[in-house]
Parts: structure tokens; C-alpha cells; sequence
């Protein structure tokens, strides 16, 4: 059996609800949400790459390489908020969040 | 007869997302990273099946090497106590279940539907060339560097930002260290650093 272009589809397809099933089942805890955004970027990039590949067009990836360069600078950011949350509240629980005033 | 390169699919699909429910099902936090980047290594191998070599060794390294480490430093510095956490987060599963079931059928009507349309692949925007003319991380460097030259420098701008944003917000100024001011040092006149004092012969100040 041919490995096609569903197949990969599929895969990000499953990747993605992962990420999204990820968020509702840890709400409260946000490195966990943080780590499912990563999930879903990751099940995007692996669509880019799958049709990037089956269409024989190399957009794709270039696409897919922008979309891990603000990965990268939205999971630095997103975790220095973390640490910064941390610091001021002692814990990282969601529902502190809106106690936060200014 | 099974190909070769099904196997490999099929052994790096099964692992990403068996990884990818233990990232969302784990207790644990630091396992939720290890799982993470056993889900990355495993995708940049189905990257790697389809022929984007560079983004998949770009994967490993940006990814493996420094997002899943940054949360790895993340999760062990702030020590966390997610036990209560998860206590309370239960009651979210079953709506959390069902826009995940609802969006995974979506998504495969959509991909196995009739929507998707093979004749397209003749339209093209950069068609890839050929192997034997240029290697995967040729051709993109040939048009990354050319036809996308702006996006690449935005891409360069969003790193940049993002690193000035992660040292704003974490630089933290102890006291009681100190610290070299330039601008005070160049603003020094010999009016404001010296004083001259006349000591008389025999006596102290």
C-alpha cells in the first residue's frame, strides 16, 4: 500500500485534535497549554510539508519554515510571561490570571 | 508487499501520536517534555520521508535543541505542584472530547472528500526542482534568499523582538550590585569627580 498524501494529512490531522482534545484537558495548567500550541504548529507544519511534497511545490516549505520560526519566538515568549507570572504569584494557575490588575 | 518506506511511515505515525497523547495525558510535566520531543524526532522523520531534509534536521535542532529544552528549564525551575491542577481540570474532558471528536471528522471528510483536488498540482506557485539538479536545501536556499527575501528578514525581526521581549520581561536588577553606568562615566568633569582640598603641614585632614 502506497503511502499518499492522506496519510499525511491524517497524521497532522490526529496531531492537531491532540493539541486542541490538549488544551480543554489541562486548562488549568498553562506550560501543558503552552506544549499543545506546539502540537498544533507542529501538526500544521507537517500539512505544509505533506502537500508541499505531493504538489511538488516548494512554497510549502518555505511556508512551514516561517511558521517554526514563530514558534520558536512564541514559545520563548509565552514561557518568559510563565516565569514572570511565577514570580509575582507563586503559582501558574489559570484562574489567577484575571486577578491581575494594570 | 509492504514498502519500505510505509514502514517507516507507519512506525513514525504511530509514535507522534502516541507521543503527542502522552504530552496531553501525562501527569507529570517533565514527562510531557521528554514526550514532546519524542514527537518532534518522530515528525522530523516523516518530514524526512516526504523529502524536506532541511526542515526536518531544522526541526531537531530548533525544536528538540531549543524550544523542548526551554520548556524542560521552564518546568524544573518553577517547580511546580500540578496535582490539584489536574484534580480540578477533569471536568473539562468530556466537552474537551467532544469538539475533538466533531473536528477530527471534520477533518477527515475534509481530507478524504471530494474538495481535495489532485488537477491542482499543475498550478503550482514555485514548482520543486528536480533532485538531481539541486538537493532539497539548495533549492529552498535559492529561493528563500531571492523570491522570499523579505519574509526572511520579518522571520529575523520576529526573532529578534522575541528575544528582546524575553530578556525585558525576566531581567530582574538586584540591589546591592554594582553596575557599570557609561554614560555617568563619560558625563564625569573634573569639577564633579575631584575636590581639592589644602592640607596644612603636620596635620591630617
Amino acid at each position: 500500500m502506497e503511502v499518499g498524501l492522506g496519510h499525511y494529512l491524517t497524521v497532522g490531522a490526529i496531531l492537531f485534535v491532540t493539541g486542541v482534545f490538549g488544551i480543554f484537558l489541562n486548562r488549568k495548567n498553562i506550560i501543558t497549554i503552552l506544549m499543545s500550541v506546539e502540537l498544533i504548529l507542529l501538526a500544521v507544519n507537517l500539512n505544509f510539508v505533506a502537500f508541499s511534497a505531493f504538489l511538488n511545490d516548494l512554497a510549502g516549505q518555505v511556508f512551514a519554515l516561517f511558521v517554526l520560526t514563530v514558534a520558536a519566538a512564541e514559545a520563548a515568549i509565552g514561557l518568559a510571561i510563565l516565569v514572570v507570572f511565577y514570580r509575582n504569584r507563586g503559582s501558574i494557575a489559570v484562574d489567577d490570571v484575571n486577578t491581575m490588575k494594570g | 508487499m509492504l514498502g519500505l518506506q510505509a514502514l517507516f511511515f507507519y512506525i513514525f505515525a504511530f509514535v507522534s501520536i502516541a507521543a503527542a497523547l502522552m504530552v496531553v495525558f501525562s501527569r507529570n510535566p517533565v514527562h510531557s517534555v521528554l514526550f514532546l520531543i519524542l514527537t518532534f524526532v518522530s515528525a522530523a522523520g516523516l518530514f524526512l520521508l516526504t523529502g524536506a531534509e532541511f526542515l526536518a534536521l531544522i526541526l531537531i535542532v530548533v525544536y528538540v535543541g531549543a524550544v523542548a529544552i526551554l520548556f524542560l528549564f521552564v518546568v524544573m525551575m518553577l517547580d511546580l505542584d500540578t496535582t490539584g491542577l489536574r484534580q480540578r481540570a477533569q471536568q473539562y474532558a468530556p466537552i474537551g472530547a467532544i469538539i475533538g471528536v466533531v473536528l477530527l471528522a471534520e477533518l477527515i471528510i475534509g481530507v478524504t472528500g471530494t474538495y481535495y483536488q489532485p488537477h491542482l498540482a499543475t498550478a503550482t506557485a514555485l514548482p520543486t526542482p528536480p533532485l538531481a539538479a539541486m538537493s532539497n536545501i539548495q533549492a529552498l536556499g535559492a529561493v528563500l534568499y531571492t523570491r522570499y527575501i523579505l519574509f526572511f528578514q520579518l522571520a529575523g525581526l520576529v526573532l529578534f523582538v522575541a528575544m528582546i521581549g524575553a530578556i525585558v520581561l525576566t531581567l530582574r536588577h538586584k540591589e546591592n550590585v554594582k553596575r557599570q553606568s557609561i554614560a555617568r562615566q563619560v558625563a564625569r568633569t573634573p569639577a564633579t569627580a575631584i575636590e581639592i582640598r589644602r592640607v596644612e603641614s603636620g596635620k591630617g585632614i
